[in-house]
């Protein structure tokens, strides 16, 4: 019986990887290798205005001052920052007005990772912007977005189209010098997406980016910027794949959002990176900044993420409760498998009266993984009956993995109420029992058991994201999902 | 001057003492320790005092305490104290073995090392030192962090006196001993204190330790102190600590278990003006139980940082946390509890809980329960909870005619009582119990000599119920 339970883990926990295709487009690289010359290129290319170039140089070299982090439970590698090339993109980009004009090649890929731009555009009324490599390629639903004075675009556009609420907003809630990645990512970003939602929108459509990483040898390095005016709501959700390769590529993402008086910004994230393979060859690394900011008061944002990909993940996205009475929220499911690291949680910052906060985090490590909760809450003096709620839990498959939680609780304040907790265990003798007795074979029952584990995250998700997460999480632990 | 400077200024001196007194310090010990202390003074002057900057004291400023001017002295200097008067110490019902120490020295010159009739050894390390070679070749600085801990070396390299006590295999001490640890004098005075304790197997040992301070005088108090319980023995150990706001005490424990041995530590810290308690448990057989307790009541500008370490080394065993503190004025607290499970430790069961109760903006807390594991059959939790008195029990009481003042007093008791009922020895109870109430009405002091000297039996919590309310 046991050694039979243990071979159904076995086989739960090593699903293969099913987006690891490379396709072959023709690319447009940057020379290897990072100065300021690299910076300049990017900048050129991209025919930015002079203040970015200056925000990135600026970035450039405070970054140069910086050292990498050692702090996470992580272990890794060295990571030769000339060695990755920091522009790579697709040729034939220009005058994408037309779906048909898209890379026949690219749209193979993007079918591959069941994206296809045409069906989604006409099927689910998802609006998708699609990244691949260094720049986005294609948006879709434009119109019917800039029916509600939406703004929806790539980054590159954004840029060149509203300047100013590039500039107003850009590194406003991570600064170039938050920390070693964000720094890196503000020198060299390439491209990502911008959503400015205006005063009393409720975004009628989810929005959707898809980041790909493609070319070899490439650090993919985007940012993403929300903004929600007074009174509006988005729903917002990324999604991100690679191709198999024997080395690690390096993703340094940026994520900032505001959101005003009485906005609401749902981020869901489901980050599917290549893993590495069984012996833990290859694989992302993905160290990503996110933050958002509840400026105004009654504000919500919530950050919902499924991560199942990369070799190393660090990763907290974190909320700044600065308007009084709002509301932050954090949900997530990570899956670590083989020799996959995941060093991860969020980050609650409240500074506004009556704030409120909840995080719930469940991780699973199976094979050889490592899997950390980090997770900080904070609560300023000012920021009278605040309360927080955090829960972590871990869920052990098998016997050479890990699972960590380092919670950091941190209250100035006499009327604010902050609970943490937090269990690790494995799948429970007593649990297997109960489903076998009722007839449920060991592998169903434990796919029962981890789909139930999750599901109170997963429920927290958009719908058309809750069936890809969950094909994930089957994939992830091949099989345990009924 | 900057941070650093300060610090790097009392370690220059520091070392520079070392260097000038080595012959005092070297005097009539063997070898080996003195090799310790020189291997110790090297990695003192690599590691300097710890900083902000380093993950383990981010929370806790020694700028302030290590800027001050302390006094070091290498033999005990106590002949103008009334001893008698200073130690007069007692506990109702409890008949303690009482071994003093002043100013980090034994006190009581003529007996400094006693064997008692059962065979266990109490009395002072540095004569223990001398008499005992072969107990120290085999545990003396064995299962401290001398590698990264700059307190530790610190403490080795300078170690003078402290206390000593063996217990020989299979003996039960029947009467509990008692360390109260004074600090009286009229200088600023720096005390490397270094207790080791050996519980050999099948013996049990109850373990009071005190740390007081008489005066008003600024004190540094590093103490280090290594417990041994070999298999299947049992150490109940209490620390109680009633400091002066002016005091700084660092506390080192170290305790190494061995298969079916329990060991739980109880600190009841009252008053201080910083205090750190370090304590490291490492399950080093199967079938341990380590319970760690604590709690807290601090006010004025205190500060108290407790970090526990369990290493979960082998299998079948399981550990316990509880810390419970209650923070006025501007305290400040922090609670780092780290629960290690290796992957050899399955059907581990670990569990860890942190409470504070903040009763001013202008306390705060930091609390990082951290849980760090790598085998899969285990059970471990761990909870914190940062919050205030529940208005409802408040509403309650004072719909009952209970003034709000006594209603607070109530709750903040029935808090703290969590973590004083886990202390099995009745009469110590109940004399902690009411140290705690005299604590929370406001009456206790550091004038109270000893902690446990005061001398009428457990008072109730009086109320004056309003009637005109009623």
């Amino acid at each position: 019986m046991n050694s039979d339970k243990n071979n159904i883990i076995d086989e739960v926990t090593q699903g293969e990887y099913k987006y690891g295709f490379v396709t072959d487009i023709e690319m447009e690289m940057a020379p290897m290798g990072l100065n300021e010359d690299t910076i300049r290129f990017i900048s050129k290319k991209k025919n930015e205005p002079d203040f970015l170039l200056e925000f990135r140089l600026k970035a450039f070299s405070y970054w140069k001052t910086m050292k990498m982090p050692q702090w996470a439970h992580l272990k890794i590698p060295e990571i030769n920052f000339q060695d990755i090339i920091y522009y790579a993109a697709p040729k034939k980009i220009k005058e994408l007005d037309n779906i048909d004009k898209v890379d026949p090649e690219l749209l193979e890929t993007f079918n591959k990772l069941g994206i296809s731009l045409e069906e989604q555009k006409r099927l689910t009324g998802v609006a998708v912007d699609a990244i691949i490599d260094s720049v986005s390629v294609k948006t879709t639903f434009q119109d019917t977005l800039a029916k509600h004075d939406i703004i929806f675009c790539s980054f590159t556009e954004a840029v060149q189209k509203h300047p100013d609420l590039v500039k107003k907003y850009l590194g406003s809630v991570v600064t170039y010098t938050d920390n070693f990645f964000a720094a890196l990512n503000s020198a060299v970003f390439s491209d990502g997406s911008f959503c400015y939602i205006p005063k009393g929108v409720r975004c009628p459509i989810e929005l959707s980016t898809y980041f790909r990483i493609n070319a070899a040898k490439t650090g993919q390095f985007e940012r993403t910027l929300i903004i929600a005016e007074e009174g509006s709501y988005v729903s917002y959700m990324e999604g991100c794949t690679a191709p198999m390769r024997d080395e690690n590529q390096m993703h340094a993402a940026i994520v900032e959002i505001i959101v005003m008086d009485d906005a609401e910004v749902k981020y869901s994230t489901v980050q599917n990176w290549y893993p590495g393979n069984k012996e833990g060859k290859g694989g992302i690394y993905n160290f990503v900044t996110k933050r958002g900011i509840c400026k105004g008061k009654n504000s919500k944002i919530s950050w919902t993420q499924v991560e199942t990909g990369s070799a190393i993940t660090w990763k907290y996205p974190g909320c700044i409760l600065k308007g009084d009475n709002s509301v932050g929220e954090f949900n997530s499911v990570a899956v670590t498998n083989n020799y996959q690291q995941a060093d991860t949680g969020s980050k609650m910052i409240h500074i506004g009266k009556n704030t409120k906060s909840t995080i719930i985090s469940k991780g699973i490590s199976a094979g050889h993984s490592n899997n950390s909760y980090r997770g900080l809450v904070k609560i300023s003096k000012k920021a009278e009956n605040s309360r927080n709620f955090s829960q972590c839990d871990s869920l052990l498959l098998g016997d050479k993995c890990g699972a960590h939680t380092f919670p950091n609780i941190n209250v100035k304040n006499k009327s604010s109420v902050v609970e943490h907790e937090a269990t690790t265990s494995k799948i429970s003798d007593d649990q297997l029992f109960y489903c076998n007795q009722r007839g449920i074979d060991t592998e169903s029952a434990i796919g029962l058991i981890v789909n139930g584990y999750a599901r109170e995250v997963l429920k927290k998700l958009p719908m058309e994201f809750a069936v890809e997460a969950q094909k994930l999480l089957q994939i992830s632990l091949e099989g345990s999902v009924g | 001057m900057s941070k650093q400077n300060k610090n790097i200024a009392l370690k220059n001196k520091l070392i520079n003492l070392f260097e000038e007194n080595k012959n005092s310090i070297f005097k009539n010990e063997p070898q080996y320790i003195s090799n310790l202390r020189n291997q110790a003074i090297e990695k003192f002057y690599q590691l300097g005092f710890p900083t902000t900057k380093m993950e383990g004291w981010r929370n806790t400023d020694l700028t302030k305490a290590l800027s001050k001017n302390y006094n070091h002295f290498f033999s005990s200097k106590q002949n103008d104290v009334d001893v008698e008067e200073l130690f007069k110490c007692e506990i109702h019902d409890f008949d303690t073995d009482i071994v003093s120490f002043l100013n980090g020295f034994y006190v009581n010159g003529n007996s400094q090392l006693r064997t008692m009739s059962d065979g266990t050894i109490v009395g002072s390390l540095a004569k223990a030192i001398k008499q005992y070679p072969e107990i120290f070749e085999n545990y003396y600085n064995k299962n401290v962090q001398s590698d990264k801990n700059a307190f530790v070396t610190l403490n080795t390299a300078f170690a003078q006196d402290g206390l000593f006590i063996y217990v020989p295999d299979g003996v039960e001490v029947n009467k509990a001993i008692q360390m109260v640890s004074i600090i009286n004098h009229n200088e600023n005075l720096f005390i490397q204190n270094r207790n080791l304790i050996i519980l050999g197997k099948n013996s049990r040992l109850t373990l009071v330790h005190c740390d007081d301070s008489i005066n008003q005088q600024s004190s540094f108090n590093n103490s280090v102190t290594e417990i041994f319980v070999e298999e299947n023995a049992n150490l109940d150990h209490y620390k109680l600590q009633n400091l002066n706001n002016d005091s700084t005490l660092i506390n080192s424990t170290f305790v190494y278990q061995k298969a079916g041995s329990n060991a739980s530590t109880n600190s009841i810290t009252l008053n201080g003006g910083l205090i750190r308690n370090d304590t490291f448990v490492k399950l080093n057989g199967q079938m341990c139980d380590a319970n760690v307790y604590g709690v807290y009541l601090m006010d004025k500008t205190q500060h108290i940082d407790n970090h526990v370490f369990i290493d979960h080394v082998e299998p079948n065993c399981s550990s316990n946390e509880l810390f419970k503190g209650i923070l006025d004025e501007d305290a400040t607290g922090v609670f780092n509890g780290h629960v290690l499970v290796r992957r050899n430790a399955q059907k581990t069961r670990a569990f860890q809980s942190n409470k504070n109760i903040l009763l001013t903006d202008t306390a705060s807390i930091d609390t990082q329960p951290f849980l760090e594991i790598y085998a899969d059959d285990v059970k471990c939790g761990h909870g914190a909870t940062v919050g205030q008195l529940d208005t409802e029990a408040m509403f309650y009481l004072r719909s009952r005619g209970i003034t709000e003042a006594n209603a607070k007093l109530l709750l903040m008791y029935a808090f703290a009582a969590e973590v004083i009922n886990k202390i099995s020895i009745k009469p110590l109870r109940d004399r902690i119990d009411d140290m705690v109430k005299k604590r929370l009405r406001g009456e206790l002091s550091i004038c109270d000599k000893c902690v446990l000297h005061c001398g009428s039996p457990a008072k109730e919590i009086h109320f004056d119920i309003d009637m005109s309310k009623v």
